[in-house]
């Protein structure tokens, strides 16, 4: 135990410290927002206009009841989003395993080109394509119907992309396999390659289902009829009518995050490293 | 292997594949590939949808010629460079961090990822609350640093400005820089990516072999000399790809500026039209005022623009990254 030692270890010590102090900084600006925004979201309306204390000195749960009963046509708004981001998923997960599959186990003329078009597609910008099909949808008569909301994107140049990836890892040797058991491409797909994909499924889910669930110009501007509106639309309505009351806008908005804060909890491990994968094979 | 190596030579055609990708490429080639070719045919007129009239380039023309276009592509600018600069370095720093083997490794990262998940919406109303000239937490913070209260998100003047004022520092106005306004909304647009940017960073930074590290470290370099010498070069694939993300991704940035607006009571790409980038000039003009001509030659523009630097980051960049690859 000689001097020198000790000092060494004191200076890592010092700077195990010093990283966890800059850490601790970020996960507070990360996190603050929230907790703000839940413990104004409990209180009344004079103090939560004022923003004096951080804690609220009666814990008013029942703003979360007015939130749900007169923000707008909240559980209409709710109801609206729910059903969109889980058809949305459903159908990108559908179109997608058949799409990967096929890109990653046949052989059939043009199958390199017609990778190439699907993965042009994801460089083009969401705004070109709005207004044409801002069009189509008018053509369609689809405005404030649910098809304009899910249809158009029930497919995913980036979800084929990921599960295609995924697929093409899974050996040959099992496909052979089957194919002497007698089993066709599509029993092969469900049983043997998608119970074996479930990272890449559940991260294509997780980026539709977000994706669906926060969207905000495409709603905007395919629905006029509150009736039709999914939350996020419906959020921002309701902040540009007169007399909102900071207190139950929040609680709105909490709950609005609910589902997606449950989601990423549970399955954050799956989406974490989904996003890293794709990031890194980009 | 025999078998699966005879089998996989076969010149033996899936036509089924067809069937397979059927349902993606309708849904796609509709909604996604189609109105690209429509996009661009429909910026070449002008009048109401049913009664489009040709007019060529004239859209174009009228929107280069512009002073509006000009300001919306120059807030565009800024608001990247803010966002893009920031994000990335902030990014570094705490995935580099992170991957020292800190105890909470994972805890930290799912916290740091959290605000990426959430709405823009949901997050911009807090936010915009956090900016609040009258009761926000942000001026509270500076009142503690002994700092006059500021505007925020309502401030149409220039940071630079505002930071001359207190010494009567006259500032020119093309050095008055973005509005306090446009960089609040970027200070919120950083704490939402920012997580994002951790994540692939961190993943880049495990791919890094320790091995090299070993080596190193037995010939004597300290911990700065790793970082310059072997992490950074190493790392920059993924610094690259991150860039090229965040380019395309911020000049698409629109959900973030439309809903503080929104939040702060503004007009679209208020105040004073210092928040109007490419994407709010765009969805104005479609939606305020119905010009599908004009707003699709916008449109076509801005992916023109997104198009190019992505372009040069690849010319520039990525050829560089990939000869250290």
């Amino acid at each position: 135990m000689t001097a020198a030692f000790n000092r060494e270890r004191l200076i890592l010590i010092i700077k195990r410290l010093f990283v966890h102090v800059i850490l601790l900084i970020g996960a507070f600006f990360a996190l603050f927002p929230f907790a703000w925004m839940i413990l104004t979201s409990l209180k009344s309306y004079i103090e939560a206009s004022a923003a004096q204390s951080l804690l609220p000195t009666h814990w008013l749960f029942s703003n979360y009841l007015q939130a749900w009963n007169q923000v707008g046509l909240f559980p209409r708004y709710f109801e609206n989003t729910l059903f969109m981001a889980v058809t949305t998923t459903l159908g990108v997960l559908i179109t997608s395993s058949l799409a990967g599959y096929a890109f990653a186990r046949m052989r059939f003329p043009g199958r390199d080109v017609l990778f190439i078009i699907l993965l042009s597609t994801m460089m083009v910008p969401f705004e070109v394509t709005l207004i044409p099909n801002f069009i189509l949808m008018r053509d369609l008569h689809w405005i404030d119907h649910y098809e304009a909301l899910i249809i158009p994107w029930t497919a995913s140049a980036f979800s084929i992309f990921l599960l295609r990836q995924f697929f093409k890892a899974i050996p040959s040797e099992l496909y052979d396999a089957a194919v002497l058991d007698g089993c066709t491409h599509l029993q092969f797909l469900w049983s043997i390659v998608l119970p074996l994909s479930k990272p890449a499924l559940i991260t294509s889910a997780l980026f539709s289902f977000l994706g669906s669930w926060n969207s905000l110009m495409w709603p905007l501007l395919v629905t006029n009829n509150p009736v039709m509106r999914p939350l996020q639309v419906g959020i921002t309505s309701f902040i540009t009518d007169a007399g909102t009351e900071v207190q139950y806008l929040l609680a709105a908005v909490t709950i609005s995050v609910i589902p997606v804060i449950l989601i990423y909890f549970f399955l954050q491990r799956w989406f974490i490293e989904g996003v890293a994968k794709v990031g890194i094979r980009g | 292997m025999a078998l699966s190596t005879g089998m996989h030579s076969s010149h033996h055609i899936d036509w089924i594949a067809y069937l397979y990708i059927l349902p993606a490429f309708v849904i796609l080639g509709i909604f996604h590939i189609f109105p690209v070719f429509y996009a661009i045919d429909i910026s070449l007129n002008t009048g109401p949808i049913n009664k489009f009239k040709f007019v060529g380039l004239q859209n174009y023309v009228r929107a280069l010629s512009s002073p509006d276009f000009w300001t919306a592509l120059a807030n565009t600018f800024s608001f990247a460079l803010m966002t893009i600069v920031l994000a990335m370095a902030l990014g570094l720093l705490f995935a580099y961090l992170l991957y020292q083997g800190v105890r909470g490794q994972s805890v930290y990262r799912t916290i740091y990822f959290l605000p990426y998940v959430l709405s823009t919406v949901g997050s911009s109303i807090v936010w915009a609350w956090i900016f609040d000239p009258s009761s926000g937490l942000a001026n509270l913070a500076l009142k503690i640093f002994g700092i006059q209260p500021l505007r925020w998100l309502i401030e149409p003047k220039g940071v630079f400005q505002l930071i001359g004022k207190p010494f009567n520092l006259f500032v020119p106005i093309w050095m008055r820089g973005p509005s306090l306004a446009l960089v609040a909304i970027a200070i919120f647009t950083i704490w939402q990516t920012v997580g994002y940017n951790i994540v692939i960073l961190m993943a880049g930074l495990t791919n890094i072999p320790g091995e090299i590290y070993e080596a190193a470290r037995l010939d004597g370099a300290n911990s700065v000399q790793l970082f310059r010498l072997i992490t950074f070069p190493l790392l920059s694939p993924t610094l690259f790809f991150v860039l090229v993300i965040s380019i395309i991704g911020s000049f698409q940035s629109f959900n973030q500026i439309y809903s503080m607006n929104i939040a702060a009571a503004q007009t679209l790409g208020g105040p004073l039209g210092t928040t109007y980038t490419m994407t709010v000039y765009m969805f104005d003009q479609l939606y305020t005022y119905s010009n599908y001509g004009y707003a699709s030659a916008i449109a076509v523009l801005l992916s023109v623009l997104i198009l190019i630097l992505t372009l040069i980051n690849f010319r520039f960049i990525g050829s560089r990254t990939e000869a250290i690859e």
